[in-house]
């Protein structure tokens, strides 16, 4: 943060951020910042429960934690008993935890349930402002209300259940610009592969990223997630966008949220948040999007992409010694052979969800290629809402009848196939079209194979039974 | 936490890139509620076949880095979910120390809070360590914190470069929790100055008029 501690100087989103957080600027140690929200899920808080317990320790703002089921919970009947016994547990788990410590917990029954990253924005408990946390990298997705939010291993969750502080070292500020006119077929999705693509995974590590220009100014809310969602995926601390009308409009009326009049005085305070003219980042990326085309990956993480015109890479080619040893490791494991056009890629299954691409735009964006038309034989296709929220919503547009007519199942509200801890699963060598954030080997299912796509091209996959471009099949 | 001041151990070369932690730990092995024993799982999918025989080429099953506790791998390891139970599994099998010319910044964290030294070494000195690791096998590495040094008793000393708090924690072994903690004043004091923005609305105190969904 070049521009922290200058009185009176620029500042940048982050750097304000920062100092409205912080508790205590550190001397020879890292600043502690006082976490505003602390969001909660099955798999990665039992051990931290476990250390607060073990040390006579209670959770110090319970009022400020709240607690879901998201990772591991079946995406079937929810009537049904959970069959996993070791998931099961650990979900009892949660529920103990959440009992003694005094956390609201949203349950599995609970009509606000969905992914952590889901729920927070749409019950309007995540902020412009606010310091956020959760034990999950894709943390990060809060970050489009510009709220300074990252994901955190299980120690530092037990931290914070502690003290409400997380003592963290000024990350540096990495400002990426998007500049030129947007292709209608280009999505949010499309926006943030291109951007990994070119920044690489491990480009922006170390840095908050602050996404600016006129392209992030017109994006909805639902679509700045998806771009800040998958900032971790460039090895991003975090990423941001600065709030303004969209935000505020978005924050109206949430369950959770700022009730109307608080609202209207928030307002001013927020619009201050946004970086001032002249302040410096300490690295800056100009991008324009107006030749950027639908995305498409190809390898076993989300910088090996290219547009769905393109073909599988050579990799004799690259250059970079690491990254050419990755890439032939890549195209092995993916079973794929360089020139190979993408368009010619067979599929077997297609997932539609996750936390980048679970809410309801993403579903109508998905139903909008669909309407008419069938899976393909070949294919099976499922759509897993990212809330019990969603669904409903979906449901009261009549969304679900579309994918259940082309031949997709509707399932309950969950991560599901993003990581297959619950028994959605890639069985070995199936090959997917997924709109979720991960194409790492076996992060599907040991064998399975992930393109990483957005709704609209996760939907024509699905009716081709191969890659193909969504503008072939626009509505 | 065990204190982390100086250890000398076999070294184990994972020559590739961007290690994400589903590959250090895959997901089927997260459901547990335990911190322990997790280093059986360690690089589950690359360590065993389908039927869950040992793969012979991978480097942790060859006889000759049997008992390695230093790791050496290239840039980005640790990168993606955030998921502790990494650090945990590299600890249980045996490893105190990782070696690589970069890592994820959540690794990184998570490493520091178990006692595992994650430290950054130039890519040529990586270069020739994992040459070694490979040609010299069973190779020795001292990593010495206190003298910010990894050197293999002959020919190789490479310094590196730590944050003062991050060497300090290692080498005390220091709970975090009580070191912030003991800033408890201001803590309080953050909480009665913010109390207006951090209570009236708050999701877990009663509403009186909540808003409609």
């Amino acid at each position: 943060m070049s521009n922290a501690g200058l009185e009176g100087s620029p500042r940048t989103l982050l750097d304000k951020v920062w100092e409205s957080g912080l508790v205590r600027a550190g001397e020879g140690e890292p600043d502690l910042l006082y976490v505003h929200l602390h969001l909660v899920h099955e798999v990665t808080s039992p051990q931290a429960f476990e250390g607060l317990a073990a040390a006579g320790r209670s959770v110090r703002r319970p009022d400020l934690t709240i607690a879901t089921v998201d990772h591991n919970v079946p995406t079937t009947d929810r009537a049904l008993p959970v069959l996993d016994l070791v998931a099961s547990r650990q979900m009892d788990t949660l529920r103990q935890n959440a009992d003694r410590f005094g956390i609201r917990l949203l349950d599995v029954d609970d009509p606000r349930q969905g992914i952590v990253h889901v729920i927070g924005p749409e019950l309007g408990l995540t902020r412009p402002g606010m310091v956020i946390v959760c034990g999950d990298s894709h943390t990060s997705t809060h970050g489009a209300f510009g709220a300074l939010s990252f994901g955190i291993g299980t120690s530092e969750v037990e931290h914070v259940l502690a003290t409400q502080c997380i003592p963290q070292r000024p990350p540096r500020s990495m400002e990426i610009r998007l500049e030129g006119v947007r292709p209608d077929s280009v999505t949010a999705k499309d926006l943030i592969l291109s951007i990994i693509g070119r920044v690489g995974v491990s480009g922006a590590v170390g840095h908050v990223i602050e996404y600016t220009g006129p392209i992030i100014a017109a994006l909805s809310m639902e679509e700045r997630m998806t771009v800040c969602n998958m900032s971790i995926e460039a090895g991003a601390r975090a990423g941001l966008i600065a709030p303004d009308d969209t935000t505020w409009e978005y924050l109206r009326g949430r369950e959770m949220g700022p009730r109307d009049h608080e609202l209207e005085s928030l307002i001013p305070e927020w619009r201050q948040l946004a970086t001032d003219e002249g302040a410096t980042f300490d690295r800056s990326v100009v991008l324009d999007v107006s030749a950027f085309e639908p995305q498409v990956t190809w390898g076993t993480n989300p910088g090996m992409v290219v547009p769905i015109s393109g073909s599988v890479p050579d990799f004799e080619l690259i250059e970079d010694t690491d990254a050419r040893e990755g890439a032939r490791r890549a195209l092995a494991y993916m079973d794929l052979e360089a020139g190979t056009p993408m368009e010619a890629i067979s599929i077997d299954r297609v997932f539609i969800g996750s936390c980048t691409n679970g809410r309801v735009e993403d579903l109508r964006e998905a139903a909008a290629i669909l309407s008419g038309r069938r899976v393909h034989e070949s294919v099976h296709a499922m759509v897993v809402p990212g809330s019990a929220a969603v669904k409903r919503q979906a449901e009261a547009e009549g969304l679900d009848q579309v994918f259940r007519e082309a031949g997709f199942e509707w399932r309950e509200a969950g991560c599901s196939m993003c990581l297959g801890m619950n028994p959605d699963t890639l069985d070995p060598g199936q090959r997917c079209a997924s709109t979720s954030n991960r194409n790492f080997e076996g992060r599907q299912g040991k064998g399975g194979r992930t393109h990483l796509v957005g709704p609209a091209m996760a939907a024509a996959a699905a009716i081709a039974g191969h890659l193909t471009d969504p503008r072939n099949l626009s509505a | 936490m065990e204190p982390f001041r100086t250890h000398t151990g076999i070294v184990a070369p994972l020559d590739r890139a961007d290690i994400d932690t589903d590959q250090i730990i895959p997901k089927q092995f997260l459901k547990r509620i335990e911190r322990a024993g997790y280093g059986q799982f360690l690089f589950n999918d690359w360590r065993y076949s389908e039927n869950g025989s040992p793969r012979p080429d991978f480097a942790l099953n060859r006889v000759e880095y049997a008992g390695a506790s230093v790791l050496v791998t290239r840039r980005n390891f640790g990168c993606g979910s955030s998921r502790e139970h990494a650090a945990w599994a590299l600890l249980d099998y045996g490893f105190r120390a990782v070696l690589a010319p970069s890592f994820a910044d959540i690794f990184q964290e998570n490493a520091d809070q178990n006692g595992i030294a994650a430290i950054t070494l130039g890519a040529d000195e990586i270069d020739v360590i994992l040459v070694r690791a490979a040609e010299r096998a069973p190779y020795e590495l001292t990593v010495n914190l206190e003298a910010r040094s990894v050197a293999d008793g002959s020919d190789l000393t490479a310094a590196f470069e730590i944050d003062d708090f991050r060497r300090m924690c290692l080498m005390e072994g220091l709970d975090r929790i009580g070191l912030t903690l003991r800033y408890e004043d201001d803590i309080s004091a953050y909480e009665r100055a913010m109390a207006k923005a951090l209570s009236p609305n708050s999701h877990n105190s009663d509403r009186a008029a909540p808003n409609q969904p």
